[in-house]
């Protein structure tokens, strides 16, 4: 077989081994269920509780759930502007980066907050050692938010469950101490003994074999990009990412990395199997978001190994595929393949220039993002998938003439609320930014040509990846966007923290409201969830809204791209 | 006789009314009731304007034609949608009024009342100026004038007027069947009928006041899909707005009959122009089938029933049960015995203690008594009997009298135990006779179970419908007629609070009841049910506690009322699913035809190779136009349900009207582009 489709392979089937297991341990943890590792985070999470005033058995309800979330992001986001504007004099600064620009900071903290990682700076000049550690602080932060958000829809799905949906410091805590750290401990050092960097020293001088002086930026790498691959955070040391010889230097590490950007987000599904004692919907809800992702994955891995057509005019033989802006130590399939993963997970690491993919490959990557659910985000990835069944259930339990309920709570008319302000606000945040910001390019092309390097089609591209990208909280770029630029930094924050907080909240006050409706116990006339039927609604709801919302604005960008080029 | 109507879909004088309504419900007042249609009446409104506005001399809209037609095709939109609902409206109106002119200005003979003395002389009224409380003489061949309750009395009366069915019922004084219905007719004897509804107010009334949409109200689950319906208009509002910058970016100029063709054609109009159709023609469904409703949520919670409790009497078996057998006890002379019989079943003037009599085939008169005292059967004794001279006859449940002898101390003799037992095993009701609390013997009852019953409960197992049969009956005889007729649970030696009882604890583990009742013992229960359907010819009470009102006194019409339900939240979402999935096709017409002329390379998306822009853009509105008068014969008629499970019925909908409503407009707006492109 082909190696490089043999290491796709290789990849995927790594991540399942190891997340079907993880998902039953993340499940414990959430559960207060014993684990082996007790012994060492039970003193160590106490120790947090006595710190933070706690009390870890105080059971809370959705209100206060989201409260104790907002507050722990509110704070910290002050703490990091603070430092984001004033590392130059902070210690931690061994090259002497310069602060960042209020409206730089903006963006930056908030992208961070958001657990987007949309960067409009390169980590090697932009940001201090300090800098980088408060925004790897935030990798966690904000992965473990997303986690311990998730457990409460969890709960709250749960039969009579009703106001005990657990405590959210200890959610948090235990989803930073058990489920991030260890995990995030063990892929930095498999990065460290591959060659990726781990020190608080500056610049390396070396002398290359032509006598010529380089300097080389290095840092603590190896422990940010391990949490920012498992926190589907994305937010690159260096500027190129995983692209970034030493943030990725091998084939072997981009398996690490690769994995690392699946395993918590699939792991999440089988914990929700284990809490809700329902396996069965756990596959299927997994099954529809493999069906997606493959739709996704294997005509880019096809495109990508295809090759450019306007290259092969040109009669240059293209035997690896299209190997613009790709590293040759990755090649184009293992590129192709971190592309899906990074977008439909709202990661937005890459290892390869999205903006030089394929016009349908790089559609498909907008459409990971544009769906934002096919596995999803941490935690958040459920969220948005929690919505999508709100509708299914409401749609196929009109279809079999009965009042809609989801696992034995009645869906009415504020949950359909809700779900559809949630439902539509991805599609609003995406086309208005994208509109706005066309309007403005298209009215005085003179005065913004800074923007796009490439005008036409795929300048369209670019600027509404951008808005998906901040709109999806992946934080992956098309680069050849100027986008550090007051309006990007502004618009595109406004975006990522509204496509944020609203999507945790939505679905949130769905499963708190429902939680408190009465049980209707099954009956032979009441609609299964488990079942590959209402899988099949549930994907055909989301390619339907996705499509409908999308398909003007995907037509006029990769689409008459591909068009004009094949 | 408006069963003969049944089948017909359009009558031409409903649909002349339609059509005229179709033109006044274009008002914006009444357009704003329903969001999805006002935006396409906001579309069609701009389209006028800019229609002029060529007239006038500009140049940049296209032809004056082109945008005339596509006006016109948006107008038309509009007037289908409607229509469907004016239709609907006229068949319930017609409907109801057929069951209207039955009570129209009826003489009647009104007993005029001085304090609260009753005069015999009669004053002829007409029937619209009775008011509750007043009473009424009805006469062989009367026309009843109003809805009421017999204070005296008793009369066959030919119900065929609201039933259509033609079999005489009786009616009396006292009761559960002492209710009489306006527009029915005395066939003979005589009746005093006091009137319980003030002219106006009755459930007919009621009725067609929702049908004619003065009050018709959106249940809850009308409301979710509405906000699923404006939550879709609004992502279309978002796609055709932000489609103006794309546009301006691509250097593409787009029309306005563009982006409003666009715009509605994506929006769920075929859903939005059909909805309000299909609530009416629920409840007309449900007065096709004689059940009066006085609510539109009261048949759509009865597509969401998950237990049913139905009485056995009437019900399950064929109407009273029959006395079969007289056994005395061994030391009882069989002549004492059945005189004991008669004698307590005197004043019993239930079909039982008819059958009683009727088995002894003595007259009660044969045996005069001295100052008799009737003891009258309630719930709580369970027993009925009488009383004189120092005589005390009692007839009742066997656990009734047990508790009654055992009481003064006697024993319940062995014999008469085992008789009790044999009598119940085999499906019968015993009826344990005592005098002077010692037990003279047991009178067998026996049940015929109707045909057929099983087989609907089959259905409503399908369904996910628990049945619950409620009998008086001991719990041996119970679950022999339970499992004869195959019911799920039984409620044996029922009283009134048991009902009560047993639907209060399924409500609270979350379940839906539905039951049907007659009596004025019923109506606590059919209160509490979610769905209570009264009999027509049950009290006043028990039709002002229920929901629903049947007007053929058949038990089992709750079945039918389930599946009107049922049928109703599947014609909504089935249509809803369908409008949706017509837009994947809209999307491969339009999209193409809007950039074509600036990007000649997205005519790759014109995969049904339509004609020109203008083509496409007009099949695709002409196709979302017409494909709402194709809808209305379902929406009215309603999406078959078959009770296969819900799964299953889940894959048959997707398949027809997910898949289906891919396909067809993708064929559909081809075969209009190809006739389109005839006439240029």
């Amino acid at each position: 077989m082909n190696t490089e489709i043999f290491g796709i392979i290789l990849m995927y089937a790594t991540v399942l081994l190891i997340a079907i297991p993880f998902g039953s341990y993340i499940g414990k943890v959430f559960n207060n269920d014993k684990t082996w590792p007790d012994m060492v985070f039970n003193p160590l999470d106490n120790l947090f509780y006595k710190l933070g005033g706690i009390n870890p058995g105080k059971d809370m309800n959705w209100k206060q759930h989201l409260l104790a979330l907002l507050t722990i992001n509110i704070v910290w986001f002050i703490i990091s502007m603070f430092v984001l504007t004033n590392m130059s004099w902070l210690p931690l600064n061994p090259d002497n980066n310069p602060s960042m620009s209020g409206d730089l900071a903006f963006n930056t903290a908030v992208s961070f907050v958001t657990n987007t990682n949309l960067q409009h700076y390169s980590g090697e000049s932009g940001l201090s050692y300090f800098g980088q550690l408060i925004l790897m602080l935030w990798q966690f932060i904000s992965a473990g938010c997303g986690i311990a958000i998730a457990a409460v829809v969890f709960f709250a799905m749960k039969e009579n469950s009703i106001d005990r949906l657990g405590n959210f410091y200890r959610l948090f805590v235990r989803s930073c101490t058990r489920i991030l750290f260890p995990v995030a401990l063990v892929v930095a050092l498999l990065l460290v003994f591959n060659g990726t960097p781990m020190t608080f020293e500056g610049k390396q001088t070396i002398t290359s074999l032509q006598g010529d002086t380089v300097q080389v930026s290095r840092g603590p790498v190896a422990a940010f990009v391990a949490i920012k691959q498992l926190g589907t955070n994305g937010g690159g040391f260096f500027g190129p990412n995983s692209a970034h010889p030493l943030e990725n230097p091998s084939y072997v590490t981009n398996i690490i990395e690769t994995v690392s950007i699946f395993l918590i987000p699939i792991a999440m599904i089988f914990a929700l199997g284990y809490i809700l004692k329902r396996q069965k919907f756990a596959w299927i809800i997994f099954g529809v978001m493999t069906i997606g992702f493959l739709l996704l994955l294997i005509p880019t891995v096809i495109n990508e190994l295809g090759g450019n057509p306007a290259i092969a005019r040109m009669g240059i033989a293209q035997p690896l595929g299209s190997m613009e802006g790709k590293e040759v130590r990755f090649g184009p399939a293992a590129s192709a393949y971190w592309s899906i993963n990074t977008t439909v997970t709202s990661n937005g690491s890459v290892n390869a220039m999205h903006d030089s993919l394929t016009p349908l490959s790089g559609m498909n990557a907008l459409l990971g993002m544009m769906v934002n659910c096919f596995y999803g985000g941490v935690g958040v990835g459920f969220l948005n998938f929690y919505i999508f069944i709100i509708l299914a259930v409401f749609i196929s339990g009109l279809m079999v003439g009965r009042t809609p309920e989801f696992l034995g709570k009645k869906i009415e008319a504020r949950e359909m609320k809700i779900a559809m302000i949630i439902a539509l606000l991805h599609p609003l945040l995406i086309l208005a930014g994208t509109a706005i910001a066309s309007h403005i390019y298209a009215n005085d092309p003179k005065t913004y040509a800074g923007w796009l390097n490439n005008p036409g089609y795929h300048g369209f591209s670019e600027m509404l990846y951008e808005f998906t990208s901040s709109s999806a909280n992946n934080g992956s770029g098309f680069e050849g966007l100027g986008d550090n630029t007051p309006f990007w930094n502004i618009a595109c924050g406004i975006v990522m923290l509204l496509a944020r907080y609203l999507p945790i909240i939505g679905p949130v006050a769905i499963a708190g409201s429902l939680a408190s409706k009465k049980y209707i116990p099954e009956s032979a006339g009441t609609l299964k969830t488990d079942t590959v039927t209402f899988g099949i609604l549930v994907f055909a709801v989301i390619a339907i809204v996705a499509a409908l919302s999308f398909f003007p604005a995907l037509a006029l960008g990769p689409i008459a791209e591909y068009f004009s080029l094949y | 006789m408006q069963r003969n109507s049944k089948n017909k879909l359009f009558q031409s004088s409903m649909t002349k009314e339609a059509l005229k309504q179709s033109f006044i419900k274009l008002s914006p007042a009444k357009m704003f009731r329903n969001p999805v249609m006002f935006t396409v009446w906001m579309g069609t409104f701009v389209m006028a304007v800019v229609c002029i506005w060529i007239a006038t001399g500009e140049q940049s809209q296209g032809s004056f034609t082109y945008n005339l037609v596509v006006t016109t095709v948006l107008f038309f939109t509009l007037l289908f949608a409607n229509f469907a609902e004016a239709i609907a409206e006229a068949r319930g109106k017609a409907q109801a009024d057929s069951l209207r002119k039955t009570r129209e200005e009826t003489p009647a003979k009104w007993i005029q009342t001085i304090g609260e003395m009753y005069m015999d002389e009669i004053k002829i009224v007409p029937s619209s100026q009775l008011k509750k409380g007043d009473i009424f003489l009805c006469e062989t061949g009367d026309i009843i004038p109003s809805d009421g309750e017999i204070i005296e009395g008793l009369a066959t009366i030919d119900e065929s007027a609201i039933t259509g069915e033609s079999a005489p019922v009786i009616r009396e004084a006292g009761g559960d069947k002492s209710s009489v219905t306006g527009g029915t007719k005395v066939l003979s004897d005589k009746i005093k009928v006091v009137v319980t509804t003030e002219a106006g107010e009755s459930f007919l009334d009621k009725m067609i006041a929702l049908v004619e949409g003065a009050s018709r109200q959106k249940t809850p689950n009308e409301i979710a899909l509405t906000i699923l319906l404006a939550g879709f208009t609004l992502v279309f509002i978002i796609v055709t707005t932000t489609l103006k910058p794309f546009g301006d970016y691509a250097q593409t100029p787009i029309t306005i009959s563009a982006f409003i063709s666009l715009f509605v054609c994506l929006i769920p109009t075929t859903i939005g122009g059909l909805l309000s159709a299909i609530g009416i023609a629920g409840m007309d469904r449900a007065l096709r089938a004689n059940v009066i409703t006085k609510s539109g949520k009261a048949v759509e919670t009865a597509g969401d029933i998950d237990v049913l409790l139905l009485d056995k009497t009437g019900t399950i078996t064929i109407g009273n049960r029959k006395a079969t057998n007289f056994y005395p006890a061994n030391t009882v002379d069989e002549n004492h015995f059945i005189k004991s019989v008669v004698l307590s079943s005197m004043a019993d003037d239930t079909p039982e203690g008819k059958s009683i009599i009727e088995l002894a085939g003595i007259k009660p008169s044969a045996y005069p008594v001295h100052s008799p005292r009737y003891i009258k059967f309630t719930a709580e004794t369970r027993s009925s009997g009488i009383d004189f001279e120092n005589t005390r006859i009692r007839k009742g449940a066997s656990d009734a009298i047990r508790k009654l002898i055992e009481k003064a101390g006697n024993s319940f003799p062995v014999d008469t135990a085992d008789k009790v037992n044999m009598i119940s095993s085999n499906g019968g009701t015993p009826l344990v006779v005592c005098e002077n609390e010692n037990v003279l013997g047991v009178i067998e009852l026996q049940d015929i179970i109707k045909p057929g019953i099983r087989e609907r409960f089959e259905r409503l197992r399908k369904m996910g419908i628990k049945t619950v049969m409620v009998t008086g009956d001991n719990p041996l005889t119970a679950k022999f007629i339970a499992d004869k007729a195959g019911v799920d649970d039984f409620i044996a030696e029922a009283k009134p609070e048991d009902k009560m009882n047993y639907i209060r604890k399924e409500q609270n583990e979350g379940r839906l009841v539905a039951m049907i009742g007659d009596g004025t013992n019923d109506a606590p229960a059919l209160a509490q049910a979610d769905v209570g359907v009264a009999m027509n010819s049950g009290t006043q009470a028990a039709k002002e506690a229920g929901n629903m009102v049947d007007l053929d006194n058949d038990p089992t019409k709750l079945i039918e009322v389930v599946e009107i339900g049922k049928q109703l939240l599947m014609t909504r979402g089935t249509l809803t699913t369908f409008s949706i999935a017509n837009d994947v096709a809209k999307y491969f017409a339009i999209v193409p035809a809007l950039f074509i002329a600036s990007i000649p390379a997205l005519q790759g998306l014109n995969i049904m190779k339509l004609h020109s822009p203008e083509t496409a853009i007009l099949s695709a509105v002409i196709f979302n136009a017409i494909i709402i008068p194709l809808l209305i014969p379902l929406a009215l008629k309603g999406v078959a349900y078959k009770p296969i499970g819900a799964s299953a019925l889940l894959r048959r909908n997707l398949l027809i009207y997910g898949l289906g409503g891919v396909i067809v407009p993708f064929i559909g707006i081809k075969i209009i582009d190809i006739l389109v492109t005839q006439f240029i």
